[in-house]
């Protein structure tokens, strides 16, 4: 009797929980929760594996050229002077250490320092902002642009300007791709007379756009001695990444499922009524994946065209860093590369959710 | 001069040797008023024909005369319930009518034609899923918003392609009486496809075999002699109901049975070496 109340109460409760579940998250369902809490587990092995693989490579790597540089002492200058070399390299100064690819943990204090060092510099903006205050209000009251910071950047303004540079890019090729995709997709004969550019200038190099780009902007902004780094930059990032966006537009346009036109052709719409209310509508799922394209493309051409550019973004920190040398250079190039990586991945998850919602069920549909 | 007028259509799809001639020699005239069925054999090009009728395919050879005049262009004139629904997928039920009725009637107000979508949303038992998009909808739900969008327009004739095909018996007979309904009143024309005799002679005046393509033409008419309001309970003992459905059913078991034979002559077997593939 006892055991039966016992069990009674396990499973209203399990009940009772499981309806509780069910309200808090309305799609997922018992099975769904196991599954999900597998796969993260599985995901976070998979990150513990993937840092211990790291640890025990940096460390290979590691050894093997601090093995190389006593060995070199040895043969050049002597016992004593391998020795002092062990002894250096043991004892952590900077001024010795093998410079290869970095540990997690070293990669990992970089990260902190990075912070550290762009609070640092929030802060130096904020007593300038502070001092400069008074002078600026009268600059600007006399109609003069006021004074602002132009000390170093830190990381997180890096990572802005890189963001902002690929939004620009972004947004450019889209204004590009989109109109012009929609045209020659409407139009049999401007498609074939536009398919010779399109093959042409999809496969060009982001070096090459940079280069193009840079020759034009030069020379518009001859006499000007503001910074086009970000105009160039932006430009080119642009011209790079809206192929995708401009043949899937085409595409979609262009392949019209003939029962929408045939719809629009009985309810005898308008031009514009059907571009708008039929063929955009219908090609929005396709148009939507050459831009999630753009922007992925868009992101992994930045870190080059900076570079070239000399605009203040990753890509040039990620070189700079490199030319640099110093110590922590090496682990600075990985949290970039942590950073790159990420942000890419948000921007794609950004772009899939907006796909997600513009985007309706063709085959279910009749 | 008859309302609608076939004369000596052919249609063929593509070109040189890929041509396949899917509809031979097709002659029909309808009176106004009338409401004609045509049955078919699925594939036999029934489609197609409606597409000829309503504007959207130009004939290889003959002519389509509406009223006298040659059909070139869709009008609003002929309302067309496609047989795969054809639903913009990305507009709820109500926007996927109104856009139909803001396009027939343009100086209307939209309040009034926000009236008119709800009327015929409501006609067809619609009205709680009006907000809803098509994917939404099963198959059967489709079709009804499908006759509501051609219906609404108003249209003088009404085209319609196996509207009912995905239904159930009892809300396709409540369509049937409902398209009945709006034929009746101001004695519009209509044209209906089906593979259902039954309906046909429920609803008809005159049914019109197609025979099996390719070059499917039209056989002889069967007039409906049964006076309306059909009853469907009481027609299944009116003896000409009785009559006129078997000598349909066994016109068309017989081309059913011809169209077997003629495929077993007309497969010739090209004449092919086996390859060896030991060289
Ligand atoms: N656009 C097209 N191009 C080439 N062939 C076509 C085209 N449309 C239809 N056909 C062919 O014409 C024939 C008749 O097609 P149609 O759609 O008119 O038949 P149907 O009687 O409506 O068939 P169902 O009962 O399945 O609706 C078929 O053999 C089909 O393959
Ligand atoms: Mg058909």
């Amino acid at each position: 009797m006892e055991q039966e109340m016992v069990l009674k109460n396990e499973n209203s409760l399990s009940s009772s929980l499981k309806q509780m579940l069910l309200k808090l998250t309305p799609s997922i369902k018992k099975d769904g929760i196991i599954k999900s809490l597998k796969n993260t587990g599985i995901t976070l092995l998979s990150i513990l594996m993937f840092i211990g693989l790291w640890q025990m490579g940096s460390k290979a790597l590691y050894n093997k050229e601090a093995d190389y540089r006593i060995e070199k002492a040895l043969t050049e200058r002597g016992e004593e002077a391998a020795a002092a070399e062990r002894a250096c390299i043991e004892s952590g100064d900077s001024s010795c250490q093998p410079n290869t690819l970095p540990s997690p943990s070293q990669v990992w204090a970089s990260l902190q320092s990075l912070i550290a060092d762009h609070n640092l510099i929030g802060a130096k903006k904020n007593a300038f902002a502070k001092k400069m205050a008074a002078t600026n209000e009268k600059m600007i009251a006399e109609g003069k642009d006021p004074i602002v910071y132009t000390g170093r950047a830190s990381f997180v303004d890096i990572v802005l300007t890189s963001i902002k540079t690929v939004f620009a890019g972004f947004l450019l090729a889209m204004f590009i791709a989109v109109p012009i995709g929609i045209i020659i997709g409407l139009s049999p004969s401007l498609r074939s007379a536009f398919n010779w550019f399109i093959q042409i200038f999809k496969p060009v190099s982001p070096v090459v756009w940079y280069l193009l780009v840079f020759m034009i902007v030069k020379t518009l902004y001859i006499g000007d001695s503001s910074d086009n780094a970000f105009v160039i930059s932006f430009i080119s990032v642009g011209l790079c990444a809206m192929w995708a966006t401009l043949v899937n537009t085409a595409m979609g346009v262009a392949s019209v499922d003939k029962d929408y036109i045939n719809v629009a052709k009985v309810l005898k719409l308008g031009t514009f009524q059907k571009v708008f209310k039929v063929i955009l509508p219908s090609s929005l799922p396709l148009i939507f994946t050459g831009l999630r394209i753009t922007l992925s493309v868009a992101w992994m051409v930045l870190i080059a065209i900076e570079l070239l550019a000399q605009s203040q973004g990753l890509g040039l920190f990620v070189w700079e860093e490199f030319q640099n040398g110093a110590n922590d250079s090496n682990s600075k190039i990985i949290v970039a590369m942590f950073v790159i990586g990420i942000i890419g991945f948000l921007l794609d998850r950004l772009m899939l959710a907006v796909q997600n919602m513009v985007s309706f069920n063709k085959n279910e549909m009749a | 001069m008859a309302y609608l007028e076939l004369n000596n259509i052919y249609k063929t799809y593509g070109e040189g040797e890929n041509s396949t001639e899917v509809l031979s020699n097709i002659n029909l005239t309808m009176e106004e008023g009338e409401f004609v069925a045509i049955v078919g054999f699925t594939g036999s090009g029934k489609t197609t024909l409606v597409n000829l009728i309503n504007g959207l395919l130009q004939p290889t050879s003959g002519e389509v005369l509406f009223k006298g005049v040659p059909v070139t262009d869709t009008s609003h004139e002929r309302g067309v319930i496609f047989q795969n629904y054809s639903l913009l997928p990305w507009l709820t039920v109500g926007q996927n009518i109104y856009m139909a009725v803001k396009e027939a009637f343009p100086k209307e107000s939209k309040k009034v034609l926000m009236e008119r979508v709800k009327e015929y949303v409501g006609m067809v038992n619609l009205s709680p899923a009006i907000n809803k998009r098509p994917k939404e909808l099963s198959g059967g739900m489709r079709q009804r918003v499908a006759v509501a969008r051609a219906l609404a327009m108003n249209p003088e004739m009404i085209i319609m392609d196996e509207p009912l095909g995905a239904l159930d018996a009892l809300t396709r007979g409540n369509l049937q009486d409902e398209i009945l309904n709006i034929w009746s009143q101001d004695k519009r024309t209509a044209l209906l496809i089906t593979n259902d005799v039954d309906e046909g002679i429920y609803m008809a005046d005159r049914i019109i075999p197609l025979k099996p393509g390719p070059n499917a033409t039209l056989g002889p008419e069967f007039k409906i002699n049964i006076e309306r309001p059909r009853d469907k309970t009481a027609m299944n003992d009116n003896p000409e109901y009785k009559k006129t459905r078997n000598a349909i059913i066994e016109y068309l078991m017989d081309i059913g049975d011809e169209r077997k034979t003629v495929s077993d002559v007309e497969y010739k077997l090209p004449e092919l070496t086996p390859k060896s593939f030991v060289a």
